[in-house]
């Protein structure tokens, strides 16, 4: 069994990312003005700094843009290895999330690989994990 | 017509060691005497103080001590200090110092980074209290809810990304590793960090942190201070050193999320240190780049123009351009890598010890005028450029 996942303190910038999963939503912060998505969230648009901004669901499918396989057991009782990829997402250019690739060995994962979001809860947070899509 | 320009005068540095039972503020002051001695200054024409990140209350393993302690134990009338993490880098506390001995805000001033990381450990109660695991806010909340603990972690994608891209080979990756040990054998203060030349057979079978670095590609934990002191131009009269001049500096944050970046801010970084000076690549006599991990320093020979994008894995083949008796030395006193996680300020000290002919038995042939330092790594970097004239 491995550790509790360490969890985010929620505040009005990242709540809808954190607990969009409850919906089975990935929500990423989208600009009503220019169209452009802000990730990390905040209250303003990072590219014409509209306040007009609202976390929006985005396909949660995307493309293994690096990984690493992860050795080093970063806490206690931590299970090795697991890969840790950066997802580039459809739907919001621009935007890449740190995650992990679950479901699949981790020499099944590769670059460019497409691959979906699955929600991972733990004490009412919901954790975007990654599987294959294919 | 007054010398407003920045130099280093002095540089000195603690014993370097893991886990020593030398308190960290004594240490900073083993490093501060050194320096003093080394500029020929007295802590009595010492007028400023600045550091990186400044102290980390919670977390000070990471940094143990603050400016305003050395002003206070000191004794310093200091006219300006600082000590802050929001910068660009490690080494834009001398940055920041040369800019304020540029102004005429203060003549010479100490900067330091000391760390406690190894000590620290061992003591986690009294150095580490605030770091807790089980929370996370800013920016390691798109990080550590995935396992993605560590920078190792983080840089170790943009190292896949460079081989799957370019073809950098761990073979090629190896050799930073390889030079950095070589290099730290010839310098006495990293004999507790490398009892031993790395070799490529044993660095092809370490064990793996996150692929493709494995240990050896990752800096160690160490307890050491280094101290760099900066004078004004016109306060150089008061010196007995040879100084050397701060030709440039350049800075760069683009994104502040290591995960958003497409590549590494070593390269606006490198590209802007050119623009502000009129020497070139081809000019610099040796290289002290940032290698908290051995990835590091390809994005600033890439990033500096010392070879093209991609190509930093042909640059280091085989290891002789970046040896001590090669074209472009790189890390001559170990680096992180060889001898400690001195977190930045080593590689100016390094510098500025080979410009002066002063490195023993690692100093490089020639009459080497010009060099390179850097920090950081993702997506913060600061460079300076030293020269001798």
């Amino acid at each position: 069994m491995n550790p509790p996942r360490p969890k985010p303190r929620l505040d009005q910038e990242n709540t809808a990312f954190w607990t969009g999963g409850r919906e089975g939503l990935l929500k990423i912060v989208k600009c009503g003005d220019c169209g452009e998505f802000t990730h990390p969230p905040r209250l303003l648009c990072r590219h014409c700094q509209s306040e007009n901004v609202a976390a929006q669901a985005v396909p949660g499918t995307g493309t293994i843009d690096s990984f690493t396989v992860n050795h080093q057991p970063w806490a206690k009782d931590l299970k090795v290895p697991y890969v840790i990829a950066r997802v580039k997402l459809d739907g919001a250019p621009g935007v890449y999330l740190t995650t992990n690739i679950v479901n699949c060995p981790v020499e099944a994962v590769d670059f460019d690989d497409r691959v979906r979001v699955i929600f991972e809860e733990q004490d009412g947070l919901f954790y975007p994990l990654f599987e294959k899509a294919d | 017509m007054a010398d407003r320009e920045a130099y280093i005068t002095g540089v000195g540095q603690s014993e370097v060691g893991v886990r020593l039972p030398r308190h960290p503020l004594l240490l900073t002051v083993d490093a501060v005497r050194e320096a003093l001695d080394d500029a020929g200054l007295t802590l009595g024409q010492i007028d400023g103080v600045f550091t990186y990140p400044g102290k980390m209350n919670g977390y000070t393993a990471f940094s143990p001590v603050a400016s305003e302690d050395l002003i206070e134990v000191l004794g310093i009338k200091s006219k300006w200090h600082m000590g802050a993490m929001e910068q660009p880098a490690q080494l834009s506390a001398i940055g920041v110092a040369a800019m304020a001995v540029k102004q005429g805000l203060c003549r010479h001033v100490i900067c330091f980074r000391t760390v406690y990381e190894a000590g620290g450990m061992a003591d986690p109660a009294q150095y580490m209290s605030g770091a807790k695991q089980d929370s996370v806010s800013g920016s390691s909340q798109w990080t550590s809810p995935f396992w993605a603990t560590s920078a190792a972690c983080w840089t170790a994608q943009y190292a896949a990304k460079h081989m799957h891209k370019y073809g950098l080979t761990r073979e090629q990756l190896a050799q930073i590793a390889i030079n950095a040990s070589r290099n730290a054998m010839a310098n006495p203060r990293a004999r507790a960090i490398t009892k031993e030349e790395l070799t490529l057979e044993k660095y092809m079978s370490a064990r793996m942190i996150s692929t493709p670095l494995c240990l050896y590609d990752c800096d160690r934990f160490s307890d050491a201070s280094t101290v760099v002191i900066v004078s004004a131009g016109d306060a150089l009269d008061e010196v007995s050193a040879s100084p050397i001049r701060i030709a440039a500096m350049s800075g760069s944050v683009d994104r502040y999320s290591w995960d958003q970046v497409e590549e590494f801010a070593a390269y606006e970084t490198g590209a802007d240190l050119w623009k502000r000076t009129d020497y070139t690549p081809a000019d610099v006599d040796t290289a002290q780049f940032y290698d908290g991990f051995a990835f590091l320093p390809i994005t600033w020979l890439e990033g500096l123009g010392f070879c093209g994008k991609g190509e930093g894995g042909r640059f280091i083949e085989g290891g002789t351009r970046i040896a001590r008796g090669g074209e472009l030395p790189l890390n001559t006193f170990g680096g992180q890598l060889g001898a400690g996680r001195l977190h930045g300020f080593g590689f100016a000290h390094e510098a500025v010890t080979q410009l002066r002919g002063k490195a023993g038995e690692r100093q490089i042939a020639g009459d080497p005028r010009v060099a390179v330092a850097t920090s950081g790594g993702g997506p913060m970097a600061a460079a300076l450029l030293l020269a001798r004239d």
